[in-house]
C-alpha cells in the first residue's frame, strides 16, 4: 500500500448525501480481477451519457477537476455495498482524500487499507471546503496526515481525528496482514481453547 | 449471576472471539466462518500468493458462485460474458489451488451465498460470520455477529481466520405487537429504515428484538437482518430460540446429536442479559405498520402502499429539496402521484433478502389463479437450487408460471444489474431486493422496493397495490 502523508491537490466538489458504491462504480465494471483500471468507470452512470460520451455537466469531466485528488461530499459517502472496488476506483482516478461529514463503516475500513483518506468533518465545515473547492485550480488545499490538518487556501487551518492505529499503517504504508502475523501464537492459542469449550466448530 | 455486567447478545459474541487486545482498544477478532463469492475475492487470492501465504483454515471457508451467472438454461451451456466468464474460472481455480470447499454452479446446493449459508447448516448462533459482501448482515438472524468486509480484509481473514476490529455499539429495534394481515419481514425492515435513515445504524450493531420479531420464522428474520446495512448498521441480529434450534436440526451440515445438544446449550447463554446498556433504542409497534413500498433512490425513501409521491418543495432545506427533485426525476414521479398508480414494466422476486422457500410460497399465494397483467414481464428467482427443488416438490413452480411467471434458476439475477438480467433505462421495477440506489438494477432503472406478496400483487394489477386488496383465489 502507498503511504499516505500530506496531500495537496485539486478538490472536486461532490455536493450530495448518500454517495452511495453503486454511483461511486456501477456492479457491472466489477468483473475485473484485478485492482486497477476501475478509474475509468469511476461514477460511470454520472460521467458518460447512454451513447458513452463524455457529460460535460459532471463535475470531474470539468477542468480542472479532471486532474482531482481531493473530493469534498456531504453524509453517509459510500453508503452500500462492501465492494473495495470504490476506493480502487477512486484511487486509479488518481483520489487518494475524501472529505465528508460521515462515511458508511465498510467504505470507511475499505479506505484505509487502500491509502485512500477519508476524513470527517462537521457539515458546515464541509459546506466551506465545497465552496473552496468550486473555485478550482486557484485553490488548491492540503491535507497534512502527519499534523492531522487540513489547509484552506486562505491558510485556514482545519484539525482532523485519525484513529491512531490507522494513522500508523498509512502514514507508513503498513500492510496489516504481516502485523496481525505477528500474533499467530495468540490465534493458535485461542483455536486450541475453541476446540476445547465448542467442538462442533472443530471441522469447520 | 455472578455479579458481571450484564451484556448484550453482540457483547456475548464479541467478547467469546477475541484472541487479543491491542494497545489502543483494536480487538484481533476471530472469524469461525468465511464465506466467499466470485466478485469480492480473485485480488485477495492474489495477494496471498504474491505474499506466499496459505488460507489458514480452508475448512472455515466456503466458496460459491452467485453475482455473475444467468439464471436462465444459458448457464448450463457456459457463461458468455468474457469477463464474467474469467471472473467465474478464478474463483474455480484458487479454490482448487487455496483447498478451500466449494459448491460448483451445477451443483444443486448452489445459491445466493446468503441463502446457502444458513441453508446448509453452516451458519450457526454464536459464530462470527463474514463474507465480501455487505448482505453478510443475513446470517445475524442465526444469532450470530455476522458483517460484511472489503478485499483486503477478505485476504486478512484468508490468510490469519481473524481481523482488526473496534467494538461496535449497541443498538436495539423493537419491534412490539402483531403484524396486520398482508403485512411481513420486509415490510417490518423497511419501515425501521424509514424511521432510522440510512444512516441511523452507523457504527451500530443492531439487536431486533420484540415479539413482532420472535414471530417471524427464520426466513423473514433473514429478510430484516438482511437490510440492516440499508441502515447503515455494521450488522443485524436476532438472538437464538427455539425457532432457531428447531431450523438447525434439520440443516445437513449442522452438528447432529450430542454435539447439537451440547451446542444448544451453549446457544441458551446468548441472549441479552436483563439490563444490558443499549447505546440507541428505536421502538416500532407493529400493528401500525402497512404494507411499504419506496419511491425514491434510498430504501429510506418508504411510504406505505396508500401514500403519495411527497413534494420536494415541503422538505426542510434547499439542498434536501435539490436532492429530492433529483430522485423524482430520475425515477420520473410527479408530487401527489398515487403510489398505487405507478404502472411497472418489470416485477422481480429474488434476492438474498427475499428468495427462500418462504418468499416463494407468499408470492405464488398471490399469483394463484391469477394472471400477470399485459406487458409486465415477472421473474422469480429462486435463492438456490434447494429452495428451486423445493418450491417445485410443492408445485409453486405450476402457479407461477401458469399465472405468467418466470421461472428461474437461482442466483442473485435482477438485484444488482451484473449479469444478464437488468433492466433497460427507464423501466419501473417492483422487487423484493434490497436496495433502490440509481443505476443499481440497470444503468436509468427504477427500482421499487417491497415484500413478495406486494411484488406479486404488481404484477397481477399492472402497477404497484396494496396486496391487501387481494384475497387468496383458488386455481382455476
Amino acid at each position: 500500500m502507498q503511504a499516505f502523508t500530506k496531500l495537496t491537490g485539486i478538490a472536486a466538489p461532490l455536493p450530495k448525501a448518500n454517495v452511495d458504491t453503486d454511483q461511486i462504480i456501477p456492479a457491472r465494471f466489477l468483473k475485473s480481477i484485478s485492482r486497477t483500471g476501475f478509474g475509468k468507470n469511476l461514477f460511470a452512470n454520472f460521467r458518460y451519457r447512454e451513447d458513452g460520451s463524455e457529460n460535460p455537466d459532471f463535475v470531474l469531466n470539468q477542468e480542472p477537476y479532471r486532474k482531482a485528488e481531493i473530493l469534498i461530499a456531504f453524509e453517509n459517502f459510500g453508503c452500500g455495498s462492501s465492494r473495495e472496488h470504490a476506493p480502487w476506483a477512486l484511487l486509479d482516478f488518481g483520489i487518494r482524500c475524501v472529505i465528508a461529514p460521515d462515511f458508511a463503516d465498510i467504505f470507511h475500513n475499505n479506505s484505509f487499507k487502500n491509502g485512500v483518506l477519508p476524513v470527517r468533518l462537521p457539515r458546515e465545515v464541509c459546506e466551506q471546503l465545497m465552496e473552496d473547492a468550486r473555485m478550482g485550480g486557484n485553490a488548491r488545499l492540503t491535507v497534512d496526515l502527519e499534523r492531522e490538518v487540513v489547509v484552506r487556501p486562505n491558510g485556514e487551518e482545519i484539525p482532523f481525528k485519525i484513529d491512531p492505529l490507522r494513522r500508523h499503517l498509512l502514514l507508513n504504508g503498513l500492510d496489516d496482514i504481516g502485523q496481525t502475523l505477528q500474533h499467530a501464537s495468540a490465534i493458535d492459542a485461542y483455536e486450541a481453547k475453541r476446540k476445547a469449550s465448542q467442538p462442533w466448530l472443530a471441522g469447520g | 449471576m455472578s455479579g458481571q455486567k450484564p451484556r448484550t447478545l453482540f457483547d456475548k459474541i464479541w467478547d467469546a472471539h477475541v484472541v487479543e487486545t491491542l494497545p489502543d482498544g483494536t480487538a484481533l477478532l476471530y472469524i469461525d466462518l468465511h464465506l466467499t463469492h466470485e466478485v469480492t475475492t480473485p485480488q485477495a487470492f492474489d495477494g496471498l500468493r504474491q505474499a506466499g501465504r496459505k488460507v489458514r483454515r480452508p475448512e472455515a471457508t466456503l466458496a460459491v458462485i452467485d453475482h455473475n451467472i444467468a439464471t436462465d438454461a444459458s448457464r448450463y451451456t457456459g457463461i458468455e460474458d468474457p469477463e464474467s466468464r474469467v471472473q467465474v474460472e478464478t474463483l474455480e481455480r484458487n479454490v482448487q489451488e487455496f483447498g478451500v470447499p466449494f459448491i460448483p454452479l451445477l451443483d444443486q446446493r448452489q445459491g445466493i451465498v446468503h441463502v446457502i449459508g444458513p441453508e446448509l447448516g453452516r451458519s450457526l448462533p454464536g459464530m462470527t460470520i463474514v463474507c465480501g459482501d455487505s448482505h453478510t448482515s443475513t446470517h445475524g438472524a442465526m444469532g450470530a455477529l455476522a458483517f460484511g468486509i472489503g478485499t483486503s480484509e477478505v485476504e486478512h481473514v484468508l490468510a490469519t481466520q481473524t481481523l482488526l476490529q473496534k467494538p461496535a455499539r449497541n443498538m436495539q429495534v423493537l419491534v412490539e405487537g402483531n403484524l396486520a394481515l398482508g403485512c411481513t419481514a420486509k415490510d417490518i425492515v423497511l419501515a425501521i429504515i424509514g424511521k432510522i435513515g440510512t444512516a441511523g445504524g452507523t457504527g451500530h450493531v443492531i439487536e431486533f428484538a420484540g415479539d413482532a420479531i420472535r414471530a417471524l420464522d427464520m426466513a423473514g428474520r433473514m429478510t430484516v437482518c438482511n437490510m440492516s446495512i440499508e441502515g447503515g448498521a455494521r450488522a443485524g441480529m436476532v438472538a437464538p430460540d427455539q425457532t432457531t434450534y428447531d431450523y438447525v436440526r434439520t440443516r445437513p451440515m449442522a452438528p447432529k446429536g450430542e454435539a447439537l445438544e451440547r451446542a444448544i446449550e451453549y446457544w441458551k447463554t446468548l441472549p441479552t442479559d436483563a439490563g444490558a446498556h443499549f447505546d440507541k433504542v428505536v421502538k416500532l409497534a407493529a400493528h401500525e405498520i402497512a404494507p411499504q413500498v419506496t419511491w425514491g433512490t434510498s430504501p429510506e425513501d418508504v411510504l406505505p402502499i396508500t401514500g403519495i409521491v411527497p413534494n420536494p418543495e415541503e422538505a426542510a432545506d434547499e439542498a434536501r429539496r435539490e436532492q429530492m427533485r433529483r430522485k423524482m426525476q430520475y425515477m420520473g414521479l410527479q408530487p401527489g402521484q398515487r403510489l398505487q398508480d405507478l404502472k411497472v414494466d418489470v416485477v422481480f422476486v429474488g434476492s438474498c433478502t427475499n428468495s427462500r422457500i418462504e418468499d416463494i410460497r407468499a408470492a405464488a399465494a398471490v399469483a394463484r389463479g391469477r394472471k400477470v397483467a399485459e406487458g409486465v414481464r415477472a421473474m422469480v428467482v429462486p435463492g438456490s437450487g434447494l429452495v428451486k427443488a423445493q418450491a417445485e416438490e410443492e408445485g409453486l413452480d405450476r402457479i407461477l408460471q401458469e399465472a405468467g411467471f418466470e421461472w428461474r434458476e437461482a442466483g442473485c439475477s435482477m438485484c444488482l444489474g451484473m449479469n444478464p438480467d437488468k433492466l433497460t433505462p427507464g423501466q419501473r421495477c417492483a422487487s423484493t431486493s434490497n436496495r433502490n440506489f440509481e443505476g443499481r438494477q440497470g444503468p436509468g432503472g427504477r427500482t421499487h422496493l417491497l415484500s413478495p406478496a406486494m411484488a406479486a400483487a404488481a404484477a397481477i394489477a399492472g402497477h404497484l397495490a396494496d396486496v391487501r386488496d387481494f384475497q387468496p383465489q383458488q386455481a382455476q
